[in-house]
């Protein structure tokens, strides 16, 4: 970093608020080894996996569950996401289902006893042509008719909002409007997990770390446990929520699913003074934005074109993002990069979630979360809990079903979800 | 950024492709499935943790469809084949782990 005037002034007011993070208990969750059976077995230990194990134990009263994670806690896409949160969906079924998420997030600290940053900051969409007009104000529109907070912005308005944008028309992707929806914003991705972790454990729940699952029990098409790297386990329900690695686990069970995989990448600069108090998303440019607690600058990126469980992705796409990022905020221009990283995402062909049961009895699925699963960490945990626990799906994730694809009851939400989350 | 062996420019840049996912999907006739097996054909293609025979287009040089072997957790590129001729072995034995059941 130079000393040049324009360059962004370290955070002081970051570094200052890092020293005010609460103290972490000295344990997050108890460290087990697992036992020969469970009721339920939730293959995954990211946030949704957690967040499944916390409300089957709190919500209906189950406690012999365990979560079984192939790595570390929280190490796939829970640690590899933006932490943007909204519920701005364009279908009714969506709608409902995120503006349930959200919900659950708004009270999500005190109900765990623990705080994550969640932070309702708002959450603006980026227009730039006239499609984009039309489809954002359709959206604007739809969830107006859902109930769900969102106002139409005028480029006046945006630059009201967030001083640093560049609305001048002079430029490739003009500002044109936007939507904002304020009860959006953003949350502490990995205290999330811990705060699931920490909550499930208190209630009973065994979180097995460093065992990956490498098979299945089925007999007479139902699920009798699982093969691990440590052994056999036997269970009477099993769960799939591994994001990235669906297809794989869908196939070992000996079913297929409509998931292709796909790196996602982001990056973050290092601390900054607070210069952006909201969360900007351009899909038409690939590009979203917030600014972290800390002062750091977090961007989210587009997916790769190709199929991959590399975990990381092309350069190209990252310097697509940032051009972009640099057009719409000039300051951003002596910014340095800290850090690049992908995760895997899985996709579906509407770009919409897969939650509910297979074609294997007691082996339930959740998946597709796609490019935007993190603001979904509740609301998916809370419905797969209800789903595992009744062994058929809530009103809310009904609509989310595998069987979707052979009625053809497609939520296409490729304008909502498909690039920018 | 991949760079890409097309069967009639050579190596070129990633950026100068398009990608088309799994190769070799056969067209069947939609008025002899079922629901289900149209379902099948309609969305699901293979997704495999392995070396991977996928579609590209150079859309930026020939315009023209090829298949490939590249895998899916390091990246390598494998030989490039045109499409309606015999697919070559997968390179290595990584395997197609995931591959359709």
């Amino acid at each position: 970093m130079t000393n040049t005037p324009d360059t962004l002034p370290p955070g002081k007011i970051g570094r200052r608020k890092a020293a005010m993070l609460p103290e972490q208990p000295p344990q997050l969750w108890r460290s087990v080894k697992a036992r020969k059976s469970y009721d339920v077995i939730i293959v995954g230990g990211g946030g949704h996996g957690l967040a499944t194990a916390y409300y089957l134990a709190k919500n209906h009263g189950l406690s012999n569950i365990a979560v079984l994670e192939k790595g570390w806690l929280a190490g796939g896409n829970t640690a590899r996401n933006t932490t943007i949160i909204r519920s701005n969906y364009l279908w009714d079924e969506s709608a409902a289902i995120y503006e349930h998420s959200l919900k659950l997030w708004e009270t999500l600290e005190e109900d765990l006893g623990y705080e994550m940053f969640f932070s309702q900051r708002g959450v603006l969409t980026l227009a730039h042509s006239v499609s984009d007009v039309r489809s954002k104000r359709r959206s604007f529109y739809a969830n107006a008719l859902n109930g769900i907070d969102c106002e139409w912005l005028t480029p006046a308005e945006v630059k009201k909002l967030v001083p640093i944008i560049n609305i001048s028309e002079d430029v490739r992707y003009p500002v044109h409007g936007a939507t904002y929806q304020p009860r959006g914003g953003i949350a502490k991705h990995d205290w999330v997990a811990w705060g699931y972790a920490k909550a499930a454990s208190d209630l009973g729940v065994d979180i097995i770390q460093g065992t990956e699952v490498t098979g299945f029990n089925i007999q007479n098409h139902k699920v009798q446990g699982v093969q691990t790297s440590q052994g056999d386990i036997a269970a009477g329900k099993v769960a799939l929520v591994a994001a990235g690695h669906s297809s794989i686990l869908a196939n070992l069970a000996g079913f297929s699913i409509p998931i292709q995989s796909r790196p996602l990448q982001a990056l973050v600069s290092p601390l900054y003074e607070q210069v952006l108090n909201t969360v900007v998303m351009s899909g038409a440019v690939h590009v979203y934005v917030s600014q972290a607690h800390k002062g750091e600058l977090v961007m989210g990126a587009g997916t790769d074109a190709f199929n991959s469980y590399a975990q990381r992705g092309s350069f190209h796409v990252i310097e697509h993002q940032l051009a972009a990022a640099l057009e719409l905020f000039p300051i951003f221009s002596r910014a340095k990069v800290l850090r690049t990283w992908g995760g895997i995402v899985d996709i579906a062909p509407d770009a919409s979630p897969i939650i509910g049961l297979t074609p294997v009895e007691n082996l339930f699925i959740n998946t597709g979360w796609g490019t935007g699963g993190f603001k979904a960490t509740p609301g998916s945990g809370w419905l797969m809990a209800h789903t595992i626990a009744h062994g058929s799906p809530h009103e809310l994730n009904r609509p989310f079903a595998l069987d979707r694809f052979i009625t053809g009851h497609l939520i296409d939400e490729h304008g909502a979800a498909g690039v920018a989350h | 950024m991949l760079y890409i062996p097309c069967p009639h420019c050579g190596l070129c840049n990633e950026t100068e492709f398009h990608y088309g996912a799994e190769a070799g999907v056969a067209y069947p006739d939609p008025n002899a499935l079922t629901d289900s097996e149209w379902a099948k054909y309609l969305h699901i293609r293979a997704n495999p943790k392995g070396w991977f025979a996928e579609r590209w287009v150079h859309f930026a040089g020939c315009g023209r469809w090829f298949n490939l072997w590249r895998n899916t957790i390091t990246h390598e590129i494998g030989l490039a084949y045109l499409p309606f001729t015999t697919q070559p072995k997968a390179p290595g034995n990584t395997g197609q782990e995931g591959s359709r059941a």
